[in-house]
């Protein structure tokens, strides 16, 4: 488990991170931030497989599975989407060049 | 060391590798030039996040995990694929949903285990987290799902009835006295559902009334509160990647949601409880619309030597991007310069309308921000609005009686010429009427927006054809 005050310390230094990281950025940039931070999140299949492993009772084992299906489909569905938008971003400088 | 031990150290080491790569892959999602490198960082980042937490799950329901995986990932990964680039908002509402019901199912969880202890067995800040997590993990999933049901054409689009705020705030307050009651008096098994039952339902009611142009706040929203669920419970699990991960996405979401919110010039809490268009009707105008035909529009932008294309929703509706970047290329080819004018809140969601200029094949350093491109329209000889209304309206700026006045706008009013393709003589989102579409200078083009860029295409081609000069 861990400590109380450490984890409020994780807490703040992530949201900064997160604000640091898109503050200012061009419009053009929203939909990879959009997307790519929406694939970010389906790290929580990594909590519903723990929770899922740890359940007991057939409710718990029922919900868990459910968890691990959804976190799934967050984590593929999102880099799917967010990889195929950021295929298609293309300078015209580098097409002159090619 | 027992071998457990070493291989939950190896899996806390992995995530931390991960949490690592999900930040530098963000930060390289940051740059145009980098974006693509960003998502393939995260992406490795996830599958050693997902690799490793076998290490820590053993043998444990083992195959009911695995079974889990594949069935949430071939789905929506071949789904993904093939899915059309104007149906990206909903994909990412319906992902995003997914993600705000797991993080819900873990707080379920967590929650049936702890009423089966003592409880002193668990401290109360875990507790407080595991409700707070799931209460919103709840609302983002069955809310995300509504949002991807109206975007997808499945729902109506909006949804009202008399009462209709009262009663959501009681669904809204009796959810968190449920979360309360859970916290500080029983953990009782009856209680929880009950909690999950008003949790769910208070998300399908709150985003029922919301609709079209306010989708962008909406979904940026959720993704915030998917992240922020994630991490919460990633707290009560005592996993520090899922703190790490989702509290950045929880607030870069939060910020992302505030610009968008700013540039409709409207406070969240007005997206979200109070309905566009309420405000006032905004002072009448005088005069018509003078409408003009293709092959006049068409000499217009043969004349010109600066065009600025406008896109809005009605461009995604219309499936014009394609023949909107042909008809550009046609003007770059015959020496004039072209601009694309993007308004942060055109479409519906956060840069819709940066995908399908992409998609068409339209470079990004051709596409210019709001503020970028404001100064560049008194310099401009035509400028092209398609599908885009509110965001064009002067009387943001001019008339204090309208209900968008001092929402940010992009000032196509400055242009020398402005051509507006429309299909009818309909108002937008706001349901105003647009003091642009009766400037002297402005003319409308009645058309679906793919048939009138193709018109102006091949009229172009006839005026060249003619070798006038």
């Amino acid at each position: 488990m861990i400590d109380g005050f450490l984890a409020l310390y994780i807490f703040m230094l992530a949201a900064f991170t997160g604000k640091e990281i898109i503050g200012r950025v061009p419009v053009i940039l929203h939909t990879p931030l959009m997307s790519g931070s929406n694939f970010v999140h389906g790290i929580v299949l990594v909590g519903a497989m723990i929770a899922l492993a740890e359940a007991t009772t057939p409710l718990g084992i029922a919900i868990g599975f459910i968890g691990v299906i959804l976190g799934a489909g967050n984590a593929a569905g999102g880099y799917v989407v967010t990889e195929r938008m950021l295929e298609m971003f293309k300078s015209s400088k580098n097409e002159n060049k090619g | 060391m027992d071998m457990h031990v070493l291989l939950v150290t190896a899996a806390k080491a992995s995530y931390l590798l991960a949490a690592l790569l999900f930040i530098l892959g963000i930060k390289r999602m940051s740059s145009p030039v980098t974006a693509r490198a960003g998502i393939k960082w995260a992406g490795v980042g996830m599958v050693i996040a997902t690799l490793a937490t076998f290490a820590i799950t053993g043998t444990n329901n083992l195959a009911w995990i695995v079974a889990g995986i594949a069935i949430g990932v071939l789905p929506t990964w071949l789904w993904g694929r093939k899915v059309a680039m104007t149906d990206m908002p909903q994909m990412v509402a319906l992902f995003n949903g997914m993600g705000g019901g797991s993080a819900a199912a873990i707080g379920a969880i967590e929650l049936l285990k702890f009423s089966a202890e003592p409880s002193a067995s668990h401290p109360l800040s875990t507790l407080v987290l595991a409700v707070i997590g799931a209460l919103i993990g709840s609302i983002s999933m069955t809310g995300s799902i509504i949002a991807w049901a109206k975007l997808d054409g499945r729902m109506d689009k909006r949804f009202t009835f008399a009462g209709q705020q009262a009663f959501n705030f009681a669904v809204f307050a009796a959810a968190v006295l449920a979360g309360l009651a859970l916290v500080f008096w029983k953990l009782d098994v009856n209680l929880v559902v009950v909690f999950f039952v008003l949790a769910l339902a208070f998300g399908v009611l709150m985003t029922l009334p919301i609709g079209g142009a306010d989708m962008p706040v909406v979904i940026s929203l959720y993704n915030a509160f998917t992240g922020l669920a994630v991490a919460f419970e990633g707290y009560a699990m005592g996993i520090e990647a899922l703190i790490v991960a989702g509290m950045v996405v929880g607030a870069a979401g939060t910020f992302l949601t505030q610009l968008m919110a700013k540039a409709m010039n409207r406070p969240i809490s007005g997206v979200l409880f109070s309905n566009f268009g309420g405000g006032g009707e905004g002072t009448a105008i005088a005069g018509a619309q003078k409408p003009i035909e293709a092959a006049d529009a068409a000499s217009l932008l043969y004349m010109a030597e600066k065009v600025i294309i406008v896109p809005g929703y009605g461009m995604a509706v219309a499936q014009a991007q394609h023949k909107i970047w042909e008809l550009s290329q046609a003007l770059i080819k015959a020496g004039k310069e072209v601009k694309f004018a993007i308004h942060p809140v055109a479409g519906r969601m956060p840069g819709h309308m940066n995908v399908l200029l992409a998609e068409a094949g339209v470079p990004y350093d051709l596409i210019a921000d709001m503020d970028e491109i404001n100064p560049e329209f008194k310099t401009c000889d035509v400028a092209i609005v398609i599908g885009a209304n509110d965001v064009v309206n002067p009387a943001a700026r001019t008339d204090k009686a309208s209900p968008i006045y001092g929402m940010p706008i992009l000032d196509v009013v400055e242009a020398r010429q402005t051509i507006v393709i429309k299909r009818g003589k309909g108002t937008g989102f706001a349901g105003i009427e647009n003091a642009l579409f009766y400037a002297d200078h402005t003319r409308m083009l009645y058309a679906d927006g793919k048939e009138a860029a193709n018109q102006l295409i091949s009229e172009l081609k006839m005026i060249e054809g003619g070798g006038g000069h």
